[in-house]
């Protein structure tokens, strides 16, 4: 399996990474190889395997539906790009 | 005064023959002329360091003992720390000022150790060799031509030329491990869950585990003790009671059981790592362990797996870089998706990128069992081989790194070639196992080698007991580079 210019392109917008036609066919070049690395996987034989998406056997906490933060969104904001009467300001998405 | 060791150093503070804004401000001069030669500090910010020494005296004088009160560390840089520069190594967050400390960081300030800087690392942890750094590489202290290994390179660095006395670091693939065996320090990275994630900059977080880097495992017990710990604030974070990992320190060896993977010293193991190893485990005999060989089958398909599983999860938590509530954002763009895509190009550096694309396309419609399932089930058949070498032996020991460093840029334009260096590394990480890596000598141009110890979950004062033992027997770990002056 590999990918082609065309996939490169696919994969880069979902992942909302702008690329030029260079970096495109740049990242082909380097990808490819990668993939021919973890199709190695493919040759195991994981019949009847159940997968591991975890290395604690462990359930996730339940807590009380309670507010635990104190508000400093003073703190929070001042590490933003850009924040007006505090709001984040993005580009406008609705006319 | 940089060459004595975390408990000599807490006993002449304690004696007061030694106050602590001393040993900050000696550590400081060390480092800052060093680090231009060595680069193992991102950040060093002196007028903070001083003012948490003072504060290390003020509770020393009000009668508060510890000992790590008033002692300098080093943290890599993805540890958020309230009010210093956090970067991960990346233009992303080059400007990151942590608005709150990680679970370990607050651990480390109520003993009252002291912030001696943030170090450099392969940005967001994604590298083996320090060179995926946004700031340049950090240097192997033995030889600048060498790279100090990845991705917590600065931390190793900066504890291997005796810029800090301990350090913090993590490890998702060998992170931890690696740049010890590089560096000639000693380094573990604990069962997964045992030491909070909170406040650290997630990489893939199934596998992340933060832990200590120091010169002795003696001085990397005391700090497991102290920064491990359950944290509500991780929902991985495992609720069990704390323990003293030196407690088995001085156990003797008569009768432990070592299984040596067959797999760990094949064809891919170079011989001047081999035979150092090999001598190693000739120490170990004599003090009286009896070794038996295991298997681990499914060695072959840990990087495999690993480079699935990992850039999957980094592609994931990479999506909260978008340029809007913290984190660099593009000068110019047009709409809000070219701002993210523009953003997030300019802010991410090669690999980081190469790994959020092969992470996207893993979980992409389509192609999620083929790869993301399969990958989760060679997972599941890793620990399942380790399971079984578990019931044949206490722990398991063998290289750590299949090579001595190799040179900056020897292996930059070949990713596959750079992943294998983690070959025996990302294994513990998968599994969940905990596994550390300690000096044991020196292979091809006189670089260090490292010898790695893994342990069944939960077993790290054993593996710390091996590793004391072991230090009691050889110096390598009291070994430093010259020539650095």
């Amino acid at each position: 399996m590999s990918l082609s210019l065309l996939d490169i392109k696919r994969i880069a917008l979902l992942a909302r990474i702008a690329v030029s036609e260079q970096q495109a066919h740049e990242a082909l070049n380097q990808l490819n190889p990668i993939l021919g690395l973890i199709e190695q996987l493919q040759a195991a034989n994981t019949e009847g395997v159940e997968p591991m998406s975890h290395a604690q056997d462990v359930s996730q906490r339940l807590r009380p539906d309670e507010a635990t933060e104190p508000d400093r969104h003073g703190d929070f904001q001042s590490v933003a790009p850009q924040v007006e009467a505090d709001l984040y300001l993005v580009p406008k998405v609705i006319e | 005064m940089t060459d004595l060791d975390i408990f000599a150093l807490a006993a002449d503070l304690r004696a007061r023959k030694l106050s602590s804004v001393e040993l900050a401000q000696e550590c400081l001069r060390r480092a800052e002329r060093l680090n231009t030669r060595l680069n193992a500090f991102i950040t060093l910010d002196p007028a903070k360091t001083l003012a948490e020494a003072t504060e290390a005296d003020r509770r020393r004088a009000a009668g508060e003992d510890h000992p790590l009160l008033g002692i300098p560390l080093a943290h890599k840089d993805l540890f958020c720390t309230r009010g210093w520069l956090t970067t991960c190594g990346s233009r992303m967050l080059s400007n990151f000022v942590a608005p709150y400390d990680a679970h370990v960081i607050e651990r480390f300030k109520a003993v009252g150790a002291v912030n001696l800087g943030k170090t450099n690392m392969d940005e967001f942890a994604m590298g083996s060799s320090n060179e995926n750094s946004h700031f340049g590489p950090a240097r192997n202290p033995w030889d600048l031509a060498a790279v100090p290994g990845g991705s917590s390179g600065g931390s190793a660095c900066a504890v291997a030329a005796r810029m800090a006395p301990g350090a913090l670091g993590t490890d998702t693939g060998g992170s931890i491990r690696l740049p010890a065996a590089l560096c000639g320090i000693t380094g573990i990275k604990p069962t997964y869950g045992v030491v909070s994630r909170y406040g650290m900059v997630a990489y893939a977080s199934s596998l992340d585990q933060g832990g200590p880097m120091a010169r002795s495992a003696r001085e990397a017990a005391l700090l497991l003790s102290t920064m491990a710990g359950f944290d509500k604030r991780d929902s991985t974070s495992l609720d069990r009671p704390t323990e003293d990992y030196g407690r088995d320190l001085e156990r003797p060896l008569k009768g432990l059981k070592l299984g040596l993977p067959t797999e760990y010293f094949g064809s891919g193991l170079s011989t001047d790592v081999g035979s150092a190893v090999e001598q190693a485990l000739t120490h170990l005999r004599r003090a009286g362990c009896e070794t038996v060989t295991v298997s681990l089958p499914n060695t072959g398909l840990c990087v495999p797996a690993y480079y699935v599983l990992a850039p999957a999860e980094a592609s994931s938590n990479l999506a909260r870089y978008d340029g809007v509530r913290y984190g660099y954002r593009a000068a110019q763009y047009g709409d809000l998706k070219d701002m993210y895509q523009r953003s997030r190009a300019e802010g991410f550096g090669e690999e980081v990128k190469r790994r959020i694309l092969i992470g996207t396309y893993v979980l992409s419609h389509g192609y999620y069992d083929a790869y993301y399932l399969k990958a989760q089930k060679v997972r599941r058949l890793i620990a399942n081989d380790f399971a079984r070498a578990f019931e044949q032996c206490d722990l398991i020991v063998g290289p750590t790194s299949p090579t001595v460093a190799f040179d900056l840029g020897a292996r930059n334009a070949d990713p596959v070639q750079m992943y294998l260096s983690d070959i025996y590394t990302t294994s513990a990480n998968l599994a969940g196992l905990p596994g550390m890596s300690v000096p044991c000598g020196f292979g091809e141009k006189a670089r260090p080698v490292g010898l790695q110890i893994m342990g069944n979950y939960f077993a790290e004062a054993r593996m710390l007991n091996l590793a004391h033992q072991y230090q009691g027997l050889t110096d390598w770990h009291r070994r430093r580079p010259d020539g650095l002056e």
